[in-house]
């Protein structure tokens, strides 16, 4: 389990994260949903230890750290052991293959050896839908094909948790539906999964718990079905205006 | 006027060949490594006593940048010896001409280079340190697997402009009596009283040099790049 207890993060003088406390449980997903600069990357991020909270506690499937302290570059290297992150514009290495940019983890920062990495990188790479190409450069690759090659790179850490934030921001609609469909397929095998989305549709069918942020706080946490049928004015008018954003995108 | 050409000629090759070529190529490959040092230590996030190394590689990538190339030479060459250290150097610091030639091309090359990298370092976006940090990788390593090799690519082609500019400086050497191709042209110039003809070949084996060097950068150029087109 990864949880948060009383994490504040300012960026100059603009408190971006206000003493959240939660937690993120094994084998679900969690859906990190709220309006645009409420601090869903910002929580993230720190999960991940991109971003450094001045304060609070995070215990990180046991790995327990206090913000208020140094935190050693062992215990950082632990984290990111155990929890891999995805980015909204995919931030393949274009300089290596597909296959080389699933190996570089395994085999450089967790010392597997060059053959199983590879054995396993192709069978990744089966699994979101690109075995062919794995001699191809991220240039090469379509939006849609890039995120699925770095899900896939996240996966050959055998992380306890992907973060994923945005993951289809930067898709196309039929290309951000093949994404969804392998992140889908995840979380049906049960792996953790936190997820920041703007895609309500999407929340639905993935997310197991759902947590609103606003304002650098948890407006709500709780199963997603208890969000979607909640009768609080404001989720209620939040879920109007994004299903209304939706629409207008189409256009 | 051709058979003033052809019968200079070995002599201007074969000063090319033991002085220009060596001093730059021995010079630009040391430089380089300089420059590499000195643009990982100015991008260095460390504190503390770590600063005064940062100021010093500063203030030496500041010093070489502006005092001209030939007061350098001179300074070296003509000007150490009287630079009496008791207990170190004594009779003040002389070296050979060509010692002191590769001292002097190799920091200067090393001042500019180092910031050609240094920004070329800086040009790579912050998702890629993030993305490598987030795969657990340390900064040494993604430096080194990631940034660098990316950055390589950015920094060739003005690393082979100034190559080719380092090319044409080593006839500087001339002014502290390397016998380099220029010092020679000059000489049968003296000779010969066909300073036209004699300038004119030298400065024509220079463009054969560097026209040479463009088209070894275009085709590195073309297969470091090979991973940026999409695919047709
Ligand atoms: N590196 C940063 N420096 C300063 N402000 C930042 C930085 N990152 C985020 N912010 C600010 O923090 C707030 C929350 O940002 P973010 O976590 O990205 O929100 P969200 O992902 O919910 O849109 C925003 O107001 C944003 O401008
Ligand atoms: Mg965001």
């Amino acid at each position: 389990m990864l949880r948060l207890e009383n994490v504040t993060k300012t960026f100059g003088t603009h408190t971006v994260l206000k003493e959240i406390t939660t937690n993120f449980n094994d084998q679900e997903t969690t859906v990190l949903v709220g309006p645009s600069g409420s601090g869903k990357s910002t929580l993230l991020r720190s999960l991940n230890l991109l971003e450094r909270p001045e304060s609070g506690f995070y215990d990180c499937d046991g790995i327990e750290l206090d913000f208020a302290k140094k935190i050693t570059k062992k215990e950082t290297l632990a984290v990111r052991q155990k929890t891999e992150m995805v980015f909204q514009d995919y931030n393949l290495f274009p300089h290596l293959t597909v296959l080389k940019n699933i190996m570089e983890g395994p085999v450089h920062v967790l010392k597997e050896d060059k053959t199983s990495a590879k054995k396993r990188a192709l069978e990744l790479l089966n699994k979101v839908g690109l075995k062919d190409k794995a001699d191809a450069y991220p240039n090469q690759l379509s939006g849609g094909q890039a995120q699925r090659v770095a899900i896939a790179r996240s996966l050959a850490m055998k992380p306890r948790y992907i973060l994923l934030d945005e993951p289809t921001s930067a898709l196309d609609p039929e290309l951000e539906l093949e994404v969804l469909k392998v992140l889908l397929e995840l979380a049906k095998e049960k792996q953790s999964l936190v997820i920041v989305t703007h895609n309500l549709e999407f929340a639905r069918h993935v997310a197991d718990k759902i947590l609103f942020i606003e304002d650098g706080k948890i407006f709500f946490a709780g199963k997603k079905d208890e969000f979607f049928n909640s009768t609080n004015a404001r989720i209620q008018e939040f879920i109007h205006a994004m299903t209304l954003d939706n629409l207008s995108n189409e256009n | 006027m051709w058979h003033i050409v052809w019968s200079s000629l070995p002599e201007l090759i074969s000063a090319g060949i033991k002085y220009t070529i060596p001093l730059a190529v021995i010079s630009f490959a040391l430089g380089l490594v300089l420059a590499l040092i000195t643009a990982l230590i100015r991008i260095s996030q460390t504190k503390g006593p770590f600063l005064i190394i940062k100021a010093i590689f500063r203030f030496y990538v500041w010093l070489f940048r502006s005092t001209p190339l030939i007061v350098q030479l001179f300074i070296v060459y003509f000007g150490l010896p009287y630079l009496i250290i008791k207990g170190v150097a004594p009779d003040g610091i002389k070296l050979e001409p060509f010692t002191a030639g590769i001292i002097v091309f190799s920091l200067n090359t090393g001042a500019y280079a180092s910031e050609t990298i240094r920004a070329a370092i800086e040009s790579i976006p912050k998702g890629q340190w993030e993305a490598a940090q987030a795969i657990g990788m340390t900064r040494t390593q993604t430096l080194f697997r990631i940034i660098i090799p990316q950055a390589a690519r950015v920094s060739l082609p003005p690393l082979s402009n100034s190559f080719i500019g380092l090319v044409k400086d080593t006839s500087l050497a001339s002014t502290i009596t390397i016998v380099e191709m220029f010092e020679v042209s000059q000489q049968i110039a003296a000779e010969n009283y066909q300073p036209l003809v004699m300038y004119c070949t030298v400065a024509a084996l220079y463009a054969i040099l560097c026209t040479i060097l463009s088209f070894v950068q275009s085709w590195l150029e073309k297969i470091t790049t090979r991973y940026l087109k999409p695919q047709v």
